[in-house]
């Protein structure tokens, strides 16, 4: 006999609300705005919706609030729930606070068969973590189970984004490795030397330099 | 059996007796070519009858012209087509796959198979895929016995399901007074999501998060901003949305459905009300492509409620209830100090012909006064409207509109004209107030001014459709506005309610050299009247009459401010409570029957005026209601009942402009409409109304759309990618 089952995340009962953070674009986020528009005809502006998404998900400490969301709708004139829709639709759009690290591991079939099982397992136990999405306590870590990233040739994988700014890559993990840059990030808020490869240097929005 | 070189020989046959026969067809066994369809249509054949339809059909019109039942739940006729409950699939012969038939073209020599196992299979595939997240709940569920999900799980549907793990649950949206949610039932068919988008023009509702997280709602918890949002509940085909009025109070089956008409607004649209035991339970909208398509708006859907509040149910004098004779007492006894000078009478704007023509008869026969009329004061005696079918503002070329808020004064006119506006790129120009329409209009001043300020940008239109307000009409130069838009287009005027352009195209109105609205009532604060009949609401407030010495004498339906100031009031019936016949903004005749009985010792207008009639010894001739209707179409043909449904032009009072001083005055127009859902006495009764006034944005409804934020003026060069598209 099927039973209802409630998916935790889902069914808080509370519907988010503006915060009144009263947000406006910064002066780089502005002139981002302009080029993003310059590249679609001017009354069909709201194709640069995600990309705007990514950019204020940029500007206002890595996740979207209500707040920002209705700052993007009313920058191209869309109503609110058009926004609402994309940014609830695609898992890189984050709806809520992350932790200063966001790690995303990897399960996808190339990562799970060179044992990305061990990786999720690994980050649970250093962070504390018992399912995907959650943040630690003291807003260091928060942890996505995420599908392929496109380094299955060095599976298995994780990315970091951090609030600063840089996205890392790291590469051909194991339990130790995991743990050590988990560390790293912890004690230095850096890992760089456990990276395969420099943090990714085209901003695929201004399709300039990330701001360091 | 077979004859091979019979030329009338089915293919099919031919085959059979071929059995063993290569796939490969010999030049012999070739199927014949069809007859070529008629110019501009398909031969298409469904279940292996020939049809010929028009190209551009997709496969779910072909069957339904073949009268083959296609089940679907996303498809609707007036909306777009999403294809995503794939409950319409049907087997076309030579696919690999049954497609689905609501946005697949037909094809010529397409064969079409609504009976194979293949159709079958696919039906109960999707069926009890739906069902998946389906509660089951329907002993609960308001949409019990007139859903679409639990008739064709009935007729397509198996009984059992091959799922055995767990169904979601999904939160119930708080949206508001109208609409009452239980989203876990949502099949996700988007019909609301379309209907808001692409008819309400208020894109509240969206669906959000993807694949089994997907749900419709608002994201933002909040009360629904459209006028227009209670049709979401009809179109929604599970119990997902359903009436919030309405909720746990009736089932279908139990329900008597009555026609009526819905009186609020010029439209008239055609409704049913649906009663049990002699209460109105809900007020559905009827279909009719002229008038409503198949809308209705929400002050007509959620205000049934006032028809059992504040009522009036038994004679009143000084406020006391008293029978029938002492009220007939009363009136006798101050008739008999007035004169036909001295007696007047008002009508209100929610009556019928019926109310209207024996308010006239009683009036201007039993009592010989010419001292009536049925407009609020100072309006000019033009006839108030449209000369222009609603249905013909699909087609428009351009449209004015002069102190006038189409969403608001008749929200399914505005429907056209947001579909022509978007569609057809009508453009559409305004002044007056700054309105949002939901449709991109221009606004050109706020004083009648801009009339002839932006005479040629309105004569470059040939055949330009300029919609006044009734309300325009009260303004001092309101003649001078008419004929300077006379000279620019057609002019419609545009009602507040049906029940006005009724009475209006009865008579009621002042006869002679008697007085009208204006006229009477500053005798009354004069005094120099002695007897003042007011029946109904709107056209006289109790502010107007509260400084009058003589008798005012009340008909009407609810205990409003104005029976209160009274000295006899008599209770009449509500419009759900009699038979009438009223004619629209366009001048098309309805009919409405009587749903339920007045309550208590309410009685029928018509019934009130013929016995007060014989009660001062002047019978009026007309004992039935078809006797007082053989009178009517006498008095005005276009009431004959042949004309029902029909808009009778000819008949209609002409439209002319006064001759009277020609200056278009600074004065800024005013909002036709405050408070939509309060905007007059009736709707003010209601609870529900007040609620979801309360809860709407603002008088305009909705927020603005919001205004692009400032950037900066000198748009730098793009680098990258963007400069080769720049």
């Amino acid at each position: 006999m099927p039973t209802i089952r409630i998916n935790a995340q889902q069914s808080t009962g509370q519907t988010p609300h503006s915060l009144g953070l009263n947000l406006s674009w910064s002066k780089s986020a502005q002139s981002a705005i302009t080029s993003l528009l310059a590249r679609y005809p001017a009354e069909r502006s709201r194709s640069a919706l995600i990309p705007l998404l990514h950019l204020a998900q940029r500007e206002f400490g890595g996740w979207l609030s209500v707040d920002a969301m209705q700052l993007v709708a009313d920058t191209l004139g869309l109503p609110y729930i058009r926004v609402y829709e994309v940014a609830s639709f695609y898992t890189m759009f984050n709806l809520q606070p992350l932790g200063k690290h966001h790690i995303q591991v990897c399960t996808n079939c190339a990562c799970l068969i060179r044992g990305s099982d061990e990786i999720v397992k690994e980050v649970k136990a250093t962070t504390g973590l018992t399912s995907s999405g959650q943040t630690t306590a003291d807003g260091e870590f928060t942890f996505t189970e995420v599908e392929c990233l496109g380094a299955c040739v060095a599976a298995p994988m994780m990315q970091v984004t951090h609030s600063t700014g840089g996205i890392h890559y790291f590469t051909n993990l194991d339990a130790k490795k995991t743990r050590e840059i988990l560390k790293s990030l912890r004690e230095k808020g850096e890992a760089d030397k456990f990276a395969d490869t420099p943090p990714a240097e085209v901003d695929p929005i201004s399709h300039g330099k990330y701001a360091k | 059996m077979s004859n091979p070189t019979n030329p009338t020989q089915q293919p099919a046959a031919k085959a059979n007796t071929a059995a063993p026969a290569p796939a490969s067809p010999t030049p012999a066994q070739a199927q014949p070519p069809l007859p070529p369809a008629p110019e501009g249509m398909l031969n298409v054949f469904v279940d292996g009858i020939l049809l010929h339809v028009k190209k551009g059909s997709t496969v779910m019109q072909a069957c339904t012209l073949a009268a083959k039942e296609i089940p679907h739940f996303c498809y609707h006729d007036r909306l777009s087509i999403a294809g995503n409950c794939r409950m319409c699939l049907v087997e076309i012969e030579g696919m690999p796959k049954p497609i689905a038939s609501c946005h697949w073209p037909a094809a010529e020599g397409m064969k079409i198979r609504t009976d194979s196992k293949l159709t079958a299979e696919a039906r109960k595939g999707t069926m009890e895929l739906l069902l998946i997240n389906h509660p089951l709940d329907c002993p609960i569920c308001d949409q019990g016995g007139e859903c679409a999900l639990q008739d064709q799980a009935v007729a397509y549907g198996s009984d059992r399901s091959h799922f055995h793990e767990f169904k979601r649950a999904v939160d119930d949206k708080d949206i508001g007074h109208k609409i009452k949610t239980v989203m876990t039932r949502c099949i996700h068919c988007t019909r609301c999501v379309r209907f808001a988008t692409e008819l309400a023009g208020v894109e509240e509702f969206g669906a959000t998060g993807r694949g089994e997280n997907m749900q419709i709602g608002t994201y933002v918890e909040q009360a629904l901003q459209s006028e227009l949002a209670g049709n979401m509940i009809d179109l929604c085909p599970v119990g997902a949305l359903t009436s919030a009025p309405y909720a746990f109070t009736a089932r279908p089956w139990e329900l008597k459905r009555t026609s009526s008409v819905d009186l609020l607004d010029a439209v008239g649209t055609p409704v049913t009300v649906d009663t049990r035991a002699g209460q109105v339970m809900r007020v559905l909208p009827e279909e009719c492509d002229e008038i409503n398509e198949e809308w209705l708006t929400d002050a007509a859907r959620f205000s049934y409620d006032a028809l059992s509040t504040n009522r009036l149910t038994t004679p009143l004098i000084g406020g006391k209830p008293a029978t029938w004779p002492q009220a007939f007492e009363a009136i006798k006894k101050a008739l008999k100090s007035s004169t036909p000078a001295t007696t007047a009478g008002l009508m209100g704007n929610l009556q019928s012909a019926e109310d209207a023509y024996a308010f006239k008869a009683f009036l201007t026969q039993t009592l010989g006064t010419q001292n009536l009329d049925s407009r609020p004061a100072g309006t000019l005696p033009n006839s108030a409207f449209l000369t222009t079918p609603l249905k013909s503002f699909d087609t428009a070329e351009a449209v004015l509109l002069i102190g006038c808020n189409p969403r608001l004064e008749a929200p399914l006119l505005n429907i056209r004209l947001r579909r022509a506006a978007l569609k057809r790129r009508m453009p559409v120009y305004a002044i007056g107030t700054q309105m949002n329409l939901a449709y991109p209009h221009t606004h050109l001043g706020e004083t009648p001014e801009a009339l002839t300020q932006h005479a040629t940008t309105f004569k470059a239109h040939a055949a330009l459709q300029i919609l006044i307000s009734q309300s325009v009409l009260q303004r001092p130069d309101a003649s001078a506005i008419l004929a300077a838009a006379a000279k620019l287009g057609t002019v419609n005027i545009l009602a507040d309610t049906t029940g006005r352009t009724t009475t209006h195209s009865i008579g009621a109105l002042p006869q002679g050299k008697g007085n009208g609205t204006s006229g009477i009532l500053a005798a009354w604060q004069k005094g120099q009247l002695k007897t003042l009949f007011i029946h109904g609401e709107d056209t006289a407030s109790a502010m107007d009459v509260k400084s009058g010495k003589g008798t005012l004498i009340y008909l009407g339906t609810h205990n409003t401010p104005l029976a209160k100031a009274a000295d006899v009031v008599l209770p009449t019936a509500a419009w759900a409570e009699k038979s009438g016949l009223y004619m629209n903004g366009e001048g098309r005749l309805l009919g409405a029957d009587q749903a339920t009985l007045p309550p208590l010792n309410a009685k029928e207008d018509w019934k009130i005026y013929r016995a007060l009639s014989a009660e001062l010894g002047n019978p009026l001739p007309f004992n039935t209601l078809s006797q007082l209707r053989t009178l009517i179409a006498q008095a005005n043909p276009a009431f004959a009942p042949a004309n029902l449904g029909q808009i009778t032009a000819a008949q209609r009072p002409e439209f002319r402009i006064p001759n009277s001083e020609f200056r278009l005055s600074t004065k800024p127009f005013t909002a036709p409409v405050e408070k939509y859902y309060l905007r007059n006495e009736y709707l003010k009764q209601s609870q529900t109304m007040h609620a979801i006034q309360a809860e709407s944005g603002s008088a305009n409804l909705g927020p603005q759309p919001g205004a692009p934020m400032p950037l900066p003026t000198k748009p730098a060069k793009p680098k990258g990618r963007g400069a080769a598209h720049a």
